[in-house]
């Protein structure tokens, strides 16, 4: 269980999380929708404790993320796709980290071997393509078999059958009782593995509901998303210091 | 409901699991192993140029010997910060915080890897330095031996110096986290200072780093000026010399650490 509350966080004079609340469950997917720059990233930040809220906090099984007792054991997360020194090979990136918390080495291989990277495994991993990167990624997430995995925009630069392949294993790690929390800005996307669905515009909580909630009294799921976001759909600058959010369109892989 | 995961088991991690961790990193990267060759192999290589050059015994062999040292600290310097800063650029240190959330206990468990590498690498680069230095003389020079006074100290305190440069470069990109930055105030600290502070005000020069272990930590016995020097500096003991470059290492790393804790990653 995680629990978000009242979570604010200001970039100089932006302001990129407004009093969010909202909770996790365990054995749900859980979506996390929004526009490009619309705070999803910022959030995945505040709850693994990278960023410091200006207000509010969070909770996981009841503990801020910096006192929980072995991290990765607790917590899996994927952020951008390439967060790994690229001199290095996959194999030691995941035994250095498998070290730091006590997992034992064999977690590694069948890692590795889970998100299809076993033949690549000695290689350089700045050599990966984004595809590539995104299943290392993954591979860091599900290290320390946690209860609790959050991915922010997972599918990236995967190709069709890994779109279908991390949709799997989703929804089948929720349905072996883990919290999941994925955020997209496609919400096509999101609806075919999310039960649940947590919605932000600007910074600001739009809707903690379900996807047939959600669904019920719009022509499609879509629709319903974009008269959501509609409102709060203006740009904001991303400030310098920040990644800004990647130059698509918000409509892109529409359907 | 959680009943399918595999409870989460006692204790938690500690500091040397986080050591086990930065070996790894540290270890797994081509670029380390050729900064340590390349530095050691400067270290030696100088001193045997030095040692061929020398042309009367009056000097401090011991000192000529370790001629190298200063260069090769330099790039164990910027070792130092990139072994900081390369994590900001690649995004590895928010992988690593997701592991390790106590920043200062990370930061410390890094400087400790990092510091016993430089000092090993620095220890046999001295002994090699010195004893290959002490091999190249010619002219009938017998070579320096460990056993004279002060000798056996000034080899030590050379790989000594490797660690402590080390770290303050650690400490250093920890604190401006970009390596172009870093590597300039590694540079910059650690030389450029050194001239323009030893220009501005002279008594300060002998407490700039590259002072410190070009005329204190090298060298068997205390540096004299030639007759009708117009100047001469005060320079620090070897021992004093050593408690200084820890201090820088220890502030830089405080300082380091303190910043780490409080901004965002």
């Amino acid at each position: 269980m995680i629990e978000v509350r009242e979570l604010t966080k200001r970039y100089g004079s932006t302001l990129a999380v407004d009093n969010l609340s909202f909770d996790l469950r365990p054995g749900t997917v859980t979506g996390f929708l929004g526009a490009n720059g619309s705070g999803k990233s910022t959030t995945m930040r505040l709850i693994l404790g990278l960023d410091r809220p200006d207000a509010g906090n969070v909770r996981i099984g009841g503990q801020r993320f910096r006192d929980l007792r072995w991290p990765l054991r607790e917590v899996g997360s994927l952020l951008e796709a390439r967060s790994f020194h690229p001199g290095r090979s996959a194999r030691s990136h995941l035994a250095a980290l498998a070290a730091s918390n006590a997992i034992p080495r064999h977690r590694v291989d069948e890692v590795l071997d889970r998100v299809g990277l076993a033949s690549a495994a000695g290689r350089r991993a700045g050599q990966f393509s984004l595809g590539m990167a995104q299943r290392l990624g993954i591979a860091t997430a599900l290290l320390g078999d946690p209860p609790v995995l959050l991915m922010d925009e997972p599918v990236n630069g995967l190709d069709p059958a890994g779109v279908h392949w991390i949709r799997d294993l989703l929804t089948s790690l929720a349905a072996e009782g883990r919290v999941v929390f994925v955020s997209s800005h496609l919400i096509s996307e999101v609806a075919l593995m999310a039960n649940r669905l947590v919605v932000i515009g600007q910074g600001r909580l739009l809707a903690d509901t379900t996807v047939a909630e959600m669904s019920a009294g719009a022509p499609s799921l879509e629709a319903a998303f974009l008269a959501m976001t509609d409102a709060s759909a203006q740009y904001r600058a991303a400030s310098p210091a920040r990644r800004p959010p990647a130059p698509t369109s918000r409509k892109e892989g529409s359907s | 409901m959680t009943a399918l995961t595999a409870p989460v088991p006692a204790g938690h991690y500690r500091f040397r699991h986080l050591v086990q961790m930065e070996w790894i990193k540290l270890r797994s990267l081509r670029s380390t192993w050729w900064t340590l060759v390349v530095a050691a192999a400067g270290a030696i290589g100088i001193g045997v140029v030095v040692g061929i050059n020398t042309r009367n015994a009056s000097g401090d062999l011991t000192n000529n010997a370790l001629a190298g040292i200063i260069p090769s600290v330099l790039l164990i310097g910027v070792l130092g910060a990139l072994a900081v800063t390369s994590e900001y650029s690649s995004g590895m240190i928010r992988t690593t915080l997701c592991a390790a959330p106590r920043r200062p206990m990370l930061l410390a468990a890094k400087a400790a890897v990092f510091g016993a590498v430089a000092v090993t690498v620095g220890e046999i680069a001295s002994f090699i330095a010195f004893f290959a230095g002490g091999a190249s003389l010619r002219h009938g020079i017998p070579a320096p031996a460990l056993t004279q006074p002060g000798v056996l100290r000034a080899v030590l305190l050379s790989g000594v110096s490797f660690g402590l440069i080390g770290l303050i470069g650690l400490g250093l990109g920890a604190i401006v986290r970009h390596s172009g930055a870093a590597i300039g105030l590694v540079v910059g600290g650690v030389y450029v200072l050194a001239t323009v502070v030893g220009q501005v005000e002279r008594g300060l020069g002998v407490y700039m780093p590259i002072v410190i272990i070009g005329n204190s930590l090298t060298t068997t016995k205390p540096q004299t000026c030639p007759a009708h020097a117009d100047y001469c500096p005060h320079l620090v003991s070897a021992w004093a010399g050593l408690g200084l470059l820890g201090l820088y290492a220890a502030v830089a790393l405080a300082v380091g650490g303190w910043l780490l804790a409080r901004r965002d990653a």
